[in-house]
């Protein structure tokens, strides 16, 4: 186990190096970097300043040099727009996203894995069938579609919840079922193939061969096996919350870290871009590593093989 | 594992098929026909006739699917909004194709430094969630049609290579390439003329689930303003100006999002028979 989670935390810090690398190229993919530092309107003198008071005007391998240093030390520099540092308006937005990827997670456990139980057990049947159709319809819905029809029905139609802003629990109950719609899927799908394939092993025959009901059987024996694929790609799952917020945030006009990153770009405050598309990615990466360990953790075979 | 097919290849039945064909079909006549199927001009403003409901008769003209915020025609925005998503996802899928399916033979024929670069390459930009990288990638280049398809194209490479890497490592020990190399062959006749052909149908199978995942890229990016940019009809731009009055015109975001809905539905059911078609081990997957 040691050795694998040591081989797996390494290639984690590559990903994150990598990440990085991959934001500083970007970062200059238009040439001059500090033309997207600089507010709108500033005067040549004013962009000259800048470049060398932000050190654009010394060598490419300098700089990148200096900015993993940066990086390294969480200094991400000062937002050109609120004149703050961006990791204190990062912070400020964060908990909302965070509340929201709650919410979003607990929809999805709570609906997802119900569901694809119940299409492993009944399989075949008239509910999985409506089931299977329901998710599919959920996975085509791009989540701003989702997110406006909500609204329009929850919202408009019906006027039982606040379609937009953050404000108790009311207000998060759209943004987390939209949010969560695609996670949703995926547990119920996961949940689905981890007891279908429970179920046909042979201690599931012995176990009703003995005279348990199919109903005392998943529930005492093959919930719990199947638990482990599960388990691990809820981890994995929190991380696209995260990233899908940039979306389920504008629609509902919620102040988290999604929104934060579409109206720096709208004021062009890069800054503070760069460092919430580094903050999501490293959590994205930190994710998977936790779900990979979990993972070994709970099933032997791949800690010993691994 | 009986019984086994996923709850989506489920819906690989032939009727269900045949239907969302047709409507795919029906999508990219309405596009390609655009100037001639649309009523009207989908920049045409008539201030006077602004957020008017499906079915709204002025001068003898039927607003079908109703006005936007600015009066213009939402059906001719809709099926022009048509031509914009395909055009967007089509050229991003040839781009990202191209690019990946030539690194990935690369990758895989000449082993090496160039092997670990690209592979690692693949893992490190796999681990940028998607939409992150293509959000701040149009950021800095800025929006626009052509370079939504330059940073789609850029940035979505990485699953072609993986598979064509896969593919051409397990066609490169088959007898019959040893038999083209030692007949004196070159790298660039072998990987077109042999590898190529024989790694395309995984590539295809690839190339048609992110085809739907383009365009509803195309449609998220400009839902955000970073795509096409307006007063040009795309389905993402009309849903998010249609957000702003959705407590009075459902119209508009309503027959966009359909639409939008249709299209992926109907690619991703297609993608799905077409997998099973052509590996038909992943029927019981």
């Amino acid at each position: 186990m040691a050795g694998y989670a040591f081989w797996r935390l390494v290639q984690a810090a590559i990903a994150v190096f990598g990440v990085m690398t991959i934001v500083f190229v970007i970062m200059r993919l238009a040439g001059d970097p500090t033309l997207l530092l600089v507010p709108e309107g500033a005067t040549r003198e004013h962009i000259e300043a800048l470049r060398h008071e932000l050190g654009f005007d010394r060598p490419i391998a300098v700089q990148y040099v200096a900015y993993l240093a940066d990086v390294l030390r969480l200094d991400f520099g000062q937002s050109v727009v609120q004149r703050l540092p961006a990791t204190a308006i990062l912070a400020s937005r964060l908990p909302y996203t965070l509340e929201l990827a709650l919410g979003a997670s607990a929809i999805a456990l709570l609906v997802g894995i119900p569901a694809g139980v119940a299409m492993a057990v009944w399989r075949g049947g008239a509910l999985e069938r409506l089931l299977a159709t329901f998710v599919v319809t959920g996975q085509s819905m791009p989540t701003f579609l989702s997110g406006i029809l909500l609204i329009l029905v929850f919202g408009v139609l019906l006027g039982w919840l606040p379609t937009s802003g953050s404000g108790g629990l009311s207000s998060l109950v759209l943004p987390s079922i939209a949010l969560g719609a695609l996670s949703m899927a995926t547990f119920a799908r996961m949940a689905r193939i981890a007891v279908v394939d429970e179920l046909s092993k042979d201690y599931v025959r012995a176990a009703r061969a003995r005279g348990l009901s199919q109903g005392a059987v998943v529930v005492r024996h093959v919930l719990r096996n199947a638990a482990v694929p599960v388990v691990t790609i809820a981890a994995l799952e929190f991380g696209n919350l995260l990233a899908g917020a940039v979306i389920v945030e504008t629609v509902f006009a919620w102040p988290g870290i999604g929104q934060l990153a579409i109206q720096s770009i709208q004021s062009r405050d890069f800054v503070v871009v760069q460092v919430v598309v580094l903050f999501v990615s490293v959590i994205y990466v930190a994710m998977s590593l936790l779900a990979d360990l979990a993972y070994a953790w709970l099933d032997p075979r791949i800690r010993l093989h691994g | 594992m009986t019984g086994g097919a996923t709850w989506r290849s489920r819906l690989s039945v032939p009727w269900v098929v045949a239907v969302v064909s047709a409507i795919l079909l029906a999508i990219v006549v309405m596009a390609v026909l655009a100037p001639l199927v649309s009523p009207a001009d989908p920049a045409r403003q008539t201030l006077i006739a602004r957020l008017r409901p499906p079915g709204y008769v002025a001068n003898g003209f039927v607003y079908r699917f109703g006005t936007d915020e600015l009066g213009r025609d939402l059906l001719s925005r809709v099926i022009w909004g048509a031509r914009a998503s395909l055009v967007v996802a089509l050229l991003s899928v040839a781009v990202s194709l191209s690019v990946g399916a030539l690194l990935g033979m690369v990758a895989a024929w000449k082993r090496g430094w160039i092997e670990i670069v690209v592979m690692r390459l693949v893992d490190i930009m796999l681990s940028i969630p998607a939409i992150l990288l293509a959000v701040l990638t149009v950021a800095v280049l800025g929006p626009g049609f052509g370079k939504l398809i330059i940073v789609l194209g850029l940035t979505r490479w990485p699953r072609y290579t993986r598979v064509a890497y896969a593919q051409t490592l397990q066609v490169a020990s088959l007898p019959y390439i040893k038999a083209a190399e030692l007949g004196g062959a070159g790298s660039l006749r072998i990987l077109s003329r042999h590898v190529l052909p024989n790694i395309a149908g995984p590539l295809l199978v690839v190339a048609t689930a992110e085809f739907g995942l383009m365009i509803l890229f195309e449609a998220g990016l400009s839902f955000l303003g970073l795509g096409i940019q307006p007063p040009q009809p795309s389905w993402g731009s009309i849903m998010s100006s249609g957000r702003q009055y959705v407590e009075r015109a459902w119209w508009i975001t309503l027959f966009p999002g359909a639409f939008l809905f249709l299209l992926v539905l109907s690619v991703n059911v297609l993608g799905d028979w077409l997998r099973d078609r052509l590996d038909p081990r992943s029927r019981n997957r």
